[in-house]
């Protein structure tokens, strides 16, 4: 229990951090917000799995992928393929030429299912491929690149390229990727209707129970041995080398996990918004997912969470009002996060909030109150 | 490739060969600034695209401006808009290296981020200003029609046209680099900043005036751009990862690796698109790049500096 608590949650603080956020996301925002909105706080979430991956491969690993969106979107598309074939049977797709493949094959005259959509039929094998598919792929493009020892700038800009290949290839490949449009029309799980309310709202908490969980899984890595050599390697990866590990192997470990935690997000945004397409998966998208992490403060996975919200809630509020002045925005967002405050908000909080706030428990704590709330805990505290 | 004749092939190789040559000119354009900025500076400009299409827009509005107030001078304004182009790109990449660029030079990935927030800010100036809608310049009409040396075969002057300009530039790069006394301080700077500094260059204007030649450069990709296709806000950043593969490719800070890779690339493509589909023969490409350069991380061509 000890162990849990001081290296899952990370002590005292990590326990304060994460009760904070879970009463944001599963009591403050359901009360606030109706349940069309809610779904929309649901979708922004999604995106925050991606800006935890980057928390972990960027601000703790140092190295910056510029396709997050790529293992997002295959978490996305595994998803989607499986509700796709639900939602394809015979009987509804009877008035096809081909009845019993999805409906974007049929008008592509593609004739029968390929052949790597059958696995996608059962659920259990799509789950699993959500997680397994982005990490496999992470691992070979980071084994090819970190053992050639590929870093910073070049990594950068082949990862980026790589979501320019997914893009091309998923909107050419039309017939077998429901091409621009991607893949729509999604409606059961499992015979379970994923548009209903009720459902929405089930979804909604389950992407958050599995955020909360993705940081827990996070803070326990960070706080391991593993955590240590990744921040030593980011600042001086030639002595961690030196030192005798094999720094190429962290940075693939790192990579995979992060691909994989993206990719449970993608998963969530097909079951919460109930379509999947390549707009979401490009350079674009991608680069967005650093600013999320950016603005939350690149070295906190906590923060990061609150930087998505905040920069999709903008966007949306600003897109509904002021279409032309959201890029200006988002634009000075960027260079502001890098030129003004690198850390984010949690570099904020740390050097401005924080002091005020502890300043503000004490005063809290002194006060006849506290006692009277707390009594025998004061006590305890007093004797030590 | 039944129903062609031997000279029908060859006609079909030469033309698509051309326009692979096209697309060569337009990828070394866009690259030569990227390999001065990128390759020599180590900056990563995200905005250089739209440096290109700030040269477009200059294009766009010398035409309109001398087809509305000068009509008699429409043969001779292109020649003049391209200095233009150059000199604008020049002078807003000057300003951006001040206010922006030279407080990020440790901090190469952070440089990323921001110049792509510079090009978000400029696409939508870009649209605020000369509409979201596409625009073309009215081109002088000796740069109309084409070339016919045999019957079969039709090469556009446009395309002509850009090659010679990107000729011209690349010379003109390689002559500033190699063999003038700015292309010394250049090469000083980037090799050993503190050397540099203690001998008396000034690395922080030649940082100034090295970024903005490269934008400059691509001001001149821009202007020649507007001679083979219409400019729109967002024209610039399609390039972006092309013309970035193309430096990495063929190995930072070297022109020949940068020429040879522009070559290699451009005809993988346009001989690539002939056979398979449009998608595909980018797909098959830039996978191709990117497996060369796993192989082979430090590009082409690699230059003989001790990092």
């Amino acid at each position: 229990m000890n162990t849990f608590y001081s290296k899952w949650l990370g002590g005292k603080k990590g326990v304060i951090e994460l009760a904070v956020l879970a009463a944001f996301i599963f009591i403050v925002l359901p009360l606030w917000l109706d349940i069309f909105r809610l779904n929309m706080v649901g979708k922004y979430l999604t995106y925050a799995f991606a800006a935890v991956g980057l928390v972990m491969v960027w601000g703790y690993g140092g190295i910056l992928s510029l396709g997050q969106g790529v293992f997002f979107g295959i978490g996305g598309y595994c998803m989607a393929m499986f509700l796709k074939l639900e939602a394809s049977d015979p009987v509804s797709t009877a008035r096809q030429t081909t009845p019993g493949i999805p409906d974007f094959m049929d008008w592509n005259q593609v004739t029968s299912l390929p052949l790597f959509w059958e696995p996608f039929h059962s659920l259990i094998f799509t789950l699993i491929a959500v997680i397994v598919v982005p990490g496999v792929i992470a691992y070979v493009i980071g084994a090819a690149m970190f053992k050639r020892r590929v870093s910073g700038v070049y990594f950068s800009i082949i990862t980026q390229a790589i979501a320019a290949i997914l893009t091309i290839l998923v909107v050419g490949q039309q017939g077998m990727t429901g091409g621009i449009n991607g893949i729509t029309d999604l409606k059961t799980l499992h015979g379970w209707n994923i548009n209903s309310n009720s459902a929405k709202y089930i979804l909604y908490y389950v992407n958050g129970a599995l955020l909360l969980g993705v940081i827990v899984l996070c803070k326990y890595v960070l706080s391991s041995k593993f955590g240590r050599l990744l921040l030593a390697m980011r600042d001086k990866e030639d002595r961690v080398r030196f030192s005798g590990y094999d720094v190429a192997n962290f940075k693939i470990f790192t990579f995979s996990l992060g691909a994989a935690i993206s990719a449970i997000g993608g998963a969530m945004f097909t079951l919460q918004v109930g379509f999947m397409s390549p707009s979401l998966i490009g350079i674009v998208p991608s680069i967005e997912m650093v600013i999320f992490a950016a603005i939350g403060g690149r070295m906190s996975l906590v923060g990061a969470v609150y930087g998505t919200w905040l920069v999709n809630y903008g966007k949306t509020a600003f897109s509904e009002s002021f279409p032309s002045l959201w890029l200006f925005l988002m634009g000075a967002l960027f260079i502001g996060v890098v030129m003004l405050f690198p850390n984010g908000l949690a570099g904020l909080y740390n050097s401005y909030l924080k002091e005020r706030l502890e300043k503000l428990v004490l005063k809290f704590k002194q006060s006849g109150l506290f006692k009277k709330l707390n009594p025998v805990k004061t006590e305890l505290q007093n004797e030590q | 490739m039944d129903g062609y004749s031997i000279s029908e092939l060859w006609s079909i190789l030469v033309m698509q060969g051309f326009s692979g040559l096209s697309l060569f000119s337009v990828l070394l354009l866009m690259a030569l600034g990227l390999a001065i900025i990128f390759g020599q500076m180590g900056v990563i400009n995200m905005a250089h695209g739209e440096f290109m299409t700030i040269g477009a827009y200059t294009i766009y509005l010398f035409s309109k401006v001398t087809e509305q107030y000068f009509p008699s001078l429409m043969p001779y304004y292109f020649l003049v808009a391209i200095f233009a182009a150059f000199a604008i790109a020049f002078a807003v990449g000057y300003l951006v290296e001040y206010s922006l660029i030279r407080h990020l030079y440790k901090r190469p990935l952070d440089t990323l981020l921001a110049t792509w927030g510079l090009s978000l800010i400029m696409q939508q100036i870009f649209r605020s200003v000369f509409g979201a809608r596409e625009v073309s310049a009215t081109l002088p009409d000796w740069l109309m029609g084409s070339w016919q040396p045999t019957p079969d075969i039709d090469i556009p002057l446009n395309g002509l046209f850009v090659m010679g300009i990107s000729i011209a530039v690349t010379i003109a790069v390689v002559l500033f680099l190699y063999r003038s006394n700015w292309g010394l301080k250049v090469r000083a700077t980037t090799q050993n900043r503190i050397m540099a500094g203690s001998v008396g260059i000034n690395t922080k204007k030649v940082d100034r005036i090295t970024f903005a030649v490269g934008c400059g450069i691509a001001g001149i990709a821009g202007a020649s751009f507007t001679t083979i296709a219409s400019t729109g806000p967002t024209s610039g950043s399609l390039y972006i990862v092309d013309t970035f593969l193309v430096v990495v490719f063929g190995g930072a800070g070297s022109i020949i690796g940068t020429v040879s890779s522009a070559f290699s690339i451009a005809q993988a493509q346009s001989i690539l698109t002939f056979f398979l589909t449009n998608a595909m023969g980018k797909v098959v490409t830039l996978m191709t790049i990117i497996i060369i350069l796993m192989m082979r991380p430090e590009g082409l061509f690699t230059s003989k500096v001790r990092k």
